[in-house]
């Protein structure tokens, strides 16, 4: 139990982003309403970026930015820096999230204008009509 | 707390001179911004991505505080979807460019054949060129999906 | 010009047309169609040449700008990529010339959106196919999903509900995806295909190289439509514009399913994937063969031919994963010849249907009646597509069907034997109903009027000649299975598998 416990605490932000993905994942699949399941999805994808960026960080690490002069002179110690890697690949998933998101409220804009509504029984109903 | 959200819901949106006013200096002041994060990309943190957002982010101010038509007579529809397309053809168009002239997609140094600067200062002009196109891009995309999501796509009245 | 950049003119060309139709579109249409079909000869002439190269030189490596592996972004072109590239370039531009005709009619006035769209669909298929980095292949999975969530939404009626529910499935599948290369790249620290596959080798991390497999590979059965994950796909693609549906329905499935192929043996070893749990193994074939079946039987239920025509793509998936799951070469075989030939059948198949819908403006099975008459060309493609689809000889699905069934026999799945054969017959007694309604026209004479001779009203050319090129295909592709199998697939499996 102990055991247990402690690898919860030192392994924190796999927990964050495992139940913070599993909020965005039950909005997505049991949330009726359409704006509520976009939201799930961006809340997913936060999770990803989060699990991401956590994987780069390291304890005293310093920010990736190196001054050309100095790194010339005594060279990197890679220990010493974040890894940057996992920033950008989440850089590139923000601009990705970015324009699912755009293409999700521009559907439902359609979605809103041709039935009235957002809640998926009440659309449903009204294709049934 | 409740007398005040319901004066607030009397009174008219963004008529307030003082936002109206406080945008107005804000404006340039956040496109000069903007331009810094894209023309130091290429080797300090910033680009063409977050410039581009930054650039786009000033106009949709000006949407905000005044309204939908103002922001459009200051970057017309054309003008937008020209400088979209114009963007992200830099960025095809560089890379294309180095192909043709015998280097690998996107290998800056090649172009080197076309103005002799040097592959080494060609490498880090590439990436700005690259950098600009993204940053026309993105800036454009941004503010056209504001332009089209506030308004439902009739550009009339926004939010 | 070089060769060396050969793979990358077939990329950039689609892709730079599309902002120059998007600009030049906006001013006159006239400009649209030369554009998008000379971009698209250009892109099949390059793939063409590059599979070639290959067949010649063999594989090679390709390093974007550059930035040298694992650190850059890598491209590999061997046998199966480039296969791949003539497929997505070839169907893309048959399938271009009919949607010319479509999109004028459907969407007038939005014709330059639509052909932008297209146009960087197909650059983000051509880049999926040859892409050699494990992060890139989720950029350009998504760039793909994106223009087709577009593409479909800008459907009639339900459309845009169909293309919503696409971009929720659609983006856990590819949330999946990531992070499973999160988790990859947490072991092994580096997202080049290859690198990863030498780095797992020396690794001694069972639970968490399982995890990542896992993660994957429901991300791509989400994205591919494999059959419990398959929800989204009938709606999306029957509601689809039909010029969109033309272009997405043979290709989008088909290059997901070379992806998880891609992964299975570039990034994880066949040994990995298949032989460490060979009870997974055996298990996932017994759900693609539940696939067969359900989705076949649901195919049966339909009345609308596109509906119809979407629940056989969901069976025809499984058929693939089937296939490819059964762990021997001659499964694998008839999984990367399915590809090629499906690809074709359901191009021939949707361009029918276009060529049906331009005329009538229905696709309700009860509407086809006496169609043979009205569009006897027509319906002529159609009847050799629909051979193809249940597997009779002279056609190209009898050869890809024939080395899965022997595949099957060869691992002992007799459960997705089965489902193969009960498949081809749910497909024979699907198309020749269809066929029956069609060339048997019911209640003629009990009209006063059926005696007048039914006017012949073909498909406009464009539709037309595709359609007669795609049927002509399948035949051409059908006789040339031997050496198809023997310079191509065999020289992508790799050995000792």
């Amino acid at each position: 139990m102990d055991a247990m416990l402690q690898d919860v605490v030192a392994k924190y932000n796999y927990w964050i982003y495992v139940v913070l993905m599993m909020i965005g994942f039950y909005a997505m699949i049991g949330k009726r309403n359409l704006v509520k399941k976009l939201l799930g999805m961006n809340i997913f994808q936060t999770a990803i970026i989060l699990f991401f960026v956590s994987i780069g960080v390291k304890r005293g690490g310093a920010i990736p930015i190196l001054d050309k002069y100095k790194v010339l002179e005594s060279g990197v110690d890679a220990a010493q820096i974040v890894n940057p890697l996992p920033h950008v690949l989440m850089l590139t998933a923000i601009v990705v999230s970015v324009s699912v998101t755009g293409v999700a409220l521009a559907v439902m804009q359609r979605i809103h204008r041709e039935y009235g509504t957002l809640e998926e029984d009440e659309i449903l109903e009204r294709i049934g009509e | 707390m409740k007398r005040r959200l319901e004066r607030a819901a009397e009174q008219p949106l963004g008529d307030s001179a003082i936002v109206r006013t406080g945008v107005r200096l804000l404006v340039p002041f956040i496109q000069l911004f903007g331009l810094y994060i894209i023309v130091h990309g290429h080797y300090s943190p910033g680009g063409g991505f977050q410039g581009g957002v930054v650039l786009g982010s000033s106009f949709i101010l000006l949407a905000l505080a005044y309204d939908l038509k103002t922001s459009i007579r200051h970057f017309s529809l054309g003008a937008n979807a020209a400088l979209a397309n114009t963007g992200v053809l830099i960025y095809t168009g560089v890379a294309v460019l180095c192909a043709i002239f015998g280097g690998l997609f996107l290998d800056y140094s090649a172009l080197d054949k076309l103005i002799p600067l040097g592959p080494v200062e060609w490498r880090s002009f590439g990436i700005f060129l690259v950098e600009v196109g993204v940053g026309l891009a993105v800036m454009s995309i941004m503010v056209s999906l504001f332009w089209d999501l506030s308004s439902g796509g009739e550009l009339d009245e926004g939010l | 010009m070089t060769f060396t950049n050969l793979h990358l003119y077939a990329l950039a060309t689609p892709l730079l047309t599309a902002f120059f139709v998007n600009l030049l579109g906006r001013l006159s249409r006239n400009w649209i169609a030369p554009l998008v079909v000379l971009s698209l000869c250009f892109s099949s002439v390059f793939s063409g040449v590059t599979l070639f190269n290959v067949l010649k030189h063999g594989a090679y490596r390709y390093t974007v700008g550059n930035w040298q592996p694992p650190f850059g972004i890598e491209l590999v072109i061997d046998h199966l990529s480039a296969l791949m590239m003539v497929l997505v370039s070839v169907v893309a531009l048959v399938a271009t010339l009919a949607s010319l005709k479509c999109v004028e009619r459907e969407l007038p006035g939005r014709e330059h959106l639509f052909f932008t769209l297209y146009l960087i669909l197909i650059a983000g298929l051509i880049g999926l196919v040859l892409t050699g980095d494990a992060f890139n292949l989720y950029v350009l999975l998504e760039i793909t999903s994106i223009t087709t969530y577009g593409l479909i939404a800008m459907g009639k009626g339900r459309a845009p509900l169909a293309s919503f529910n696409y971009i929720i499935m659609g983006s856990i599948g590819a949330c999946f995806y990531l992070l499973g290369v999160g988790y990859l790249y947490i072991l092994t620290g580096t997202l080049n295909m290859a690198d990863i596959a030498s780095r797992i080798a020396g690794l001694d991390a069972p639970a968490a190289l399982a995890t990542a497999f896992g993660f994957i590979m429901v991300g791509l059965w989400v994205k591919m439509a494999f059959f419990p994950l398959h929800s989204w796909l009938p709606n999306a693609y029957s509601l689809a514009p039909t010029g969109a549906g033309l272009m997405i329905a043979p290709l989008m499935t088909k290059v997901t399913v070379y992806l998880m192929i891609r992964v299975i043996f570039s990034v994880f070893t066949p040994s990995y994937a298949f032989f460490q749990h060979a009870g997974v193994q055996s298990a996932i074939v017994w759900v693609a063969a539940a696939a067969i079946v359900c989705a076949s039987s649901l195919a049966l239920a339909q009345r609308d031919l596109r509906r119809m025509l979407t629940f056989i793509i969901v069976a025809e998936v499984g058929y693939m994963v089937g296939g490819v799951w059964l762990a021997n070469t001659q499964g694998m075989t008839g999984a990367i010849l399915h590809i090629v030939n499906d690809a074709l059948m359901t191009l021939c198949l949707f361009l029918a249907a276009a060529a049906i819908y331009y005329r009538t403006g229905s696709l309700k099975l009860e509407n086809l009646n006496g169609l043979y008459r009205k569009m006897p060309v027509t319906m002529a493609a159609f009847t050799i597509g629909a051979f193809a689809m249940i597997g009779i000889p002279p056609t190209c699905g009898f050869f890809s069907k024939w080395y899965l069934i022997m595949g099957g026999i060869e691992a002992g799945q007799w459960g997705y034997v089965g489902a193969l054969l009960f498949s081809s017959l749910v497909n024979a007694i699907l198309f020749f109903r269809i066929i029956e309604i069609a060339f048997f026209p019911k209640g003629e004479h009990g009209h006063g009027h059926g005696h007048e001779p039914i006017r012949m009203e073909e498909a406009p050319f464009l539709i037309l000649k595709p359609l007669v090129l795609t049927a002509i295909a399948l035949i051409a592709v059908g006789f040339g299975t031997g050496p198809l199998v023997n310079n191509i697939i065999r020289l992508a499996i790799p050995a000792g598998f």
